[in-house]
């Protein structure tokens, strides 16, 4: 296991998301703006924001929740996982406001009632405007904003892995529903992945729930993913004694209770700024040493499900901690850019429906231009951390 | 600290002289005079007329390494050479790869050099860069850099010889950096920090590492013998035959229109010679002696005489020609292809064992040639096809490259091609 990102800290309430660098001379404007405030009326099934399209500056979303649940409201970056801005707890017949200097670009609406999974979401633009807002906000302030969504991205995806392992455990221990439970498992492992490095700083979790047969010490009982994944695949194990469905089901709980301790401990995760850029960089790391040459899902052979995922948190981490860099280093904030991009590229290559090919399909000089494109990454991506601090 | 000191400020004063007698053995030193920093005085001018490392005396060890360019804008690349040869230029008189060095950086940042030759000397470290076909043109013959009206016709991709089984994954590429040294965590210390530099710009194709020199390339230097048992390189063209190489290795600008860039320069061959030596070590002595057109011991010919004795063709022993028909010195002797002679530069290597417990080893073969259309094809297809040697022999690795010529203060490697 790798060293911890994160020192699990004192519980510190998260502040509510008033997402960031205001720029107290527009704010009067912004308010009275009408073409950049929006009502949003939340419900059980439904995420109705009174529009589409607002010019670059200072937006406000009211929101009000009409269902019967807690609800929550995200502002999503264009790859539909970076949190530009969030309201959380948004209880029955509650209303809360919502503001946020947004710059040009695509974005998605979100709501989540019941504050699970992806929310229902909508499609937001931002066009170009004099009033496009400037970084003018001290260092400080973005640095509380990086970690504050960064904080939420992970309590997020942890919330998603919980829901979808909950599904996976019981199509597991179905017996029944094996077909099912292969689609769903690197779908559900997206979420782990994303956040690798923050569920690797359990020391005592990440064993339980990712330890590779090989890497499992004598003595010791493997449980957790890989153990499920090689009783879902078998065909690779040669003689292989499926597990009982007593074994099944003892697995399967084993599984879901150490999730749902994760995401209780996560809740209360303070970061530093360090530990973000450093998490971007440990991410490229897991995709160099795991996924690239196909050991993580030695089994199901879903590596490059977890390579986009590890790619997703990487870019999430840096993207949060991106406007420090331009201060401190605009070259290198291009180049990390752009090296996200260019391996984006591969990746998007070898989509296939909503997965993408199994490693086994890979060709070897398919495996070496990805092992080019994380190296390229992850030379500048070395930088990081000493460009933020 | 300077970073050049960083290296040598470690050295103890009895290394640094040792170092110091080694070179003056070897007979070529820099322009440094005799009883300045004693450490400094083992490195080779980066700077020059013509690369280093190709008429410097062969060091005994080598890592050379090739790379595709994975980037498609012509500016990174140029950026990249330029990069290469500032870090070539320090490391060759014993500094860092990067300006701050192994341990004087921000603790937060990983240090610009990787710090495996903290202490040691230059150790006559040379390091020289070279340009393959597909810099030029690519598989689909597209102009990738906007420089393919300045490929060199004698540029392209080797033919194919009898007796080649080119793995792809040894052969070919668009870049080599050949590094030399007489310790080899030095060669491979600038190979590391090369292909670092690299990164997203150039990724590392293969690399071979070389342990012993098969080749002398001065005449101060003894000729050493390669995993046959035989000494090689007696004949080669050495760094005091000025109008030899001039003849045979440096091309002018007259050479090849389009190339008038490589000027100064000249092409390298390389060629991964496996040799099945458990076979070859049951040839009785003789037979040996007769494939090779030598003796084992004193490396003569076998017409007679002393290691650089001429040969004598013509002699006959009984009724049989005295240096068989097909012995190797006879096929590849400039008598029989048109005058032509080679640089060679060769290291022997043994990666390892096969996996049924031969040894994998051989010969890498390095050439520098004016033209290989007349200074290496004919040659290799005259071995290729009647050498008894080749019996014993398997070529695994190939590739063809440009070597731009030496770079000037203020220069990168392969301005001109850019210009």
């Amino acid at each position: 296991m790798r060293k911890s990102l994160v020192v699990p800290a004192l519980l510190l309430a998260t502040p509510l998301l008033a997402a960031c660098t205001e720029n107290a001379s527009d704010d009067d404007a912004a308010s009275t703006d009408s073409a950049r405030a929006f009502t949003v009326n939340a419900s059980d099934d439904a995420c109705e924001v009174s529009g589409g399209e607002a010019p670059a500056g200072t937006l406000t979303f009211d929101v009000t929740n009409t269902g019967s649940q807690v609800t929550e409201f995200y502002l999503l970056g264009d790859d539909g996982l970076r949190i530009v801005a969030e309201v959380e707890n948004i209880g029955p017949n509650v209303s809360r406001k919502l503001t946020v200097n947004a710059v040009e670009g695509s974005y998605f609406t979100a709501c989540k009632p019941g504050m699970k999974g992806d929310g229902i979401r909508g499609d937001f633009t931002v066009t170009p405007s004099d009033d496009e807002p400037e970084i003018s906000a001290t260092d400080q302030e973005l640095v509380d904003q990086a970690l504050t969504n960064y904080a939420a991205y992970v309590k997020d995806q942890t919330a998603q892995l919980l829901a979808k392992t909950e599904e996976f455990v019981a199509l597991y221990k179905a017996g029944n529903q094996d077909d099912a439970a292969r689609a769903l498992y690197p779908d559900a492992r997206t979420h782990w992945e994303r956040t690798e490095t923050v569920a690797e700083s359990f020391g005592d979790l990440d064993p339980k729930m990712d330890l590779r047969e090989a890497d499992v010490e004598p003595g010791d009982e493997w449980t957790g993913w890989h153990k499920i994944e090689k009783d879902l695949w078998p065909a690779e194990a040669g003689k292989y004694k499926s597990l009982t469905p007593q074994e099944r089901a003892f697995f399967a709980d084993d599984l879901l209770a150490n999730t749902v301790d994760l995401n209780d401990r996560v809740q209360t995760l303070t970061y530093t700024i360090d530990q973000v850029a450093n998490g971007s960089r440990g991410l490229l790391e897991e995709v160099a040493t795991g996924k690239v040459t196909g050991e993580e899902e030695f089994w199901s052979h879903t590596d490059l499900w977890d390579f986009q995922a590890n790619v997703d948190g990487a870019r999430v981490a840096f993207e949060g901690v991106e406007p420090i860099v331009r201060q401190n280093d605009a070259e290198l904030a291009d180049e990390l850019a752009q090296r996200f991009d260019e391996l984006q590229v591969l990746l998007d290559a070898q989509r296939v429906g909503d997965g993408f090919t199994l490693y086994t399909d890979l060709t070897q000089d398919e495996i070496k231009a990805f092992s080019d494109a994380v190296n390229a990454l992850s030379e500048p991506l070395s930088r990081l951390t000493a460009a933020v601090v | 600290m300077s970073p050049q000191l960083s290296r040598r400020g470690l050295l103890g004063g009895g290394a640094a002289a040792a170092g110091v007698a080694g070179v003056f053995a070897l007979g070529r030193l820099t322009e440094d005079a005799p009883g300045e920093d004693a450490a400094r005085a083992a490195s080779y001018a980066f700077h020059g007329e013509h690369q280093a490392g190709i008429v410097t005396p062969a060091q005994d060890r080598l890592h050379f390494a090739a790379f595709d360019v994975t980037t498609d804008d012509r500016d990174e690349l140029v950026a990249l050479l330029q990069d290469w040869t500032a870090a070539a230029a320090r490391m060759t008189q014993g500094g860092a790869a990067g300006p701050v060095g192994p341990v004087d950086g921000a603790p937060n940042l990983p240090p610009d050099d990787t710090g495996e030759a903290i202490g040691l000397p230059p150790a006559g470290l040379t390091i020289t860069f070279g340009f393959g076909p597909g810099l030029f043109r690519d598989q689909d013959g597209t102009d990738r850099f906007g420089l393919a009206d300045r490929q060199p016709a004698s540029l392209r991709t080797l033919p194919h010889f009898p007796a080649d089984v080119l793995d792809p994954a040894l052969s070919y590429g668009d870049l080599c950096v050949q590094a030399c040294a007489d310790d080899p965590q030095v060669a491979v210390h600038a190979i590391r920090n090369l292909a670092r530099i690299a990164f997203g710009r150039a990724a590392v194709r293969w690399s071979q590492l070389g342990f012993g020199r098969t080749s002398s390339t001065s005449t101060a230097q003894d000729t050493p013998r390669n995993l046959f048992g035989f000494k090689d390189g007696t004949a080669n063209l050495k760094a005091e035959e000025t109008e030899a190489l001039d003849q045979h290795v440096w091309v002018t600008a007259a050479d090849d229109p389009a190339s008038a860039w490589l000027a100064g320069g000249s092409y390298l061959v390389t060629r991964r010679i496996n040799m099945t030596i458990e076979v070859w070590d049951r040839q009785p002595l003789a037979d040996q002696e007769l494939f090779v057109g030598r003796t084992k011991g004193e490396g003569g010919p076998l017409s007679g005489g002393d290691e650089f004795a001429d040969f004598d063709f013509d002699a006959v022993t009984d009724t049989a020609p005295t240096i068989p028909v097909d012995a190797h010195v006879r096929l590849v002797h400039p008598d029989f292809n048109d005058g032509a002679r080679m640089l060679r530069r060769g290291y022997n290597f043994v990666d390892g064992s096969t996996p049924l417990g031969a040894l994998n080893a051989g010969l890498f073969f390095i050439a520098y040639v004016r033209d290989p259309d007349t200074g290496f094809i004919p040659v290799q297809n005259a071995m290729a096809r009647s050498d008894a040697l080749m019996e014993y022999l398997k070529v695994t690795g190939s590739a063809l490259f440009a070597v731009p010529a030496g770079v000037r203060e203020g220069e990168y490697v392969g301005q001109a091609l850019f210009a």
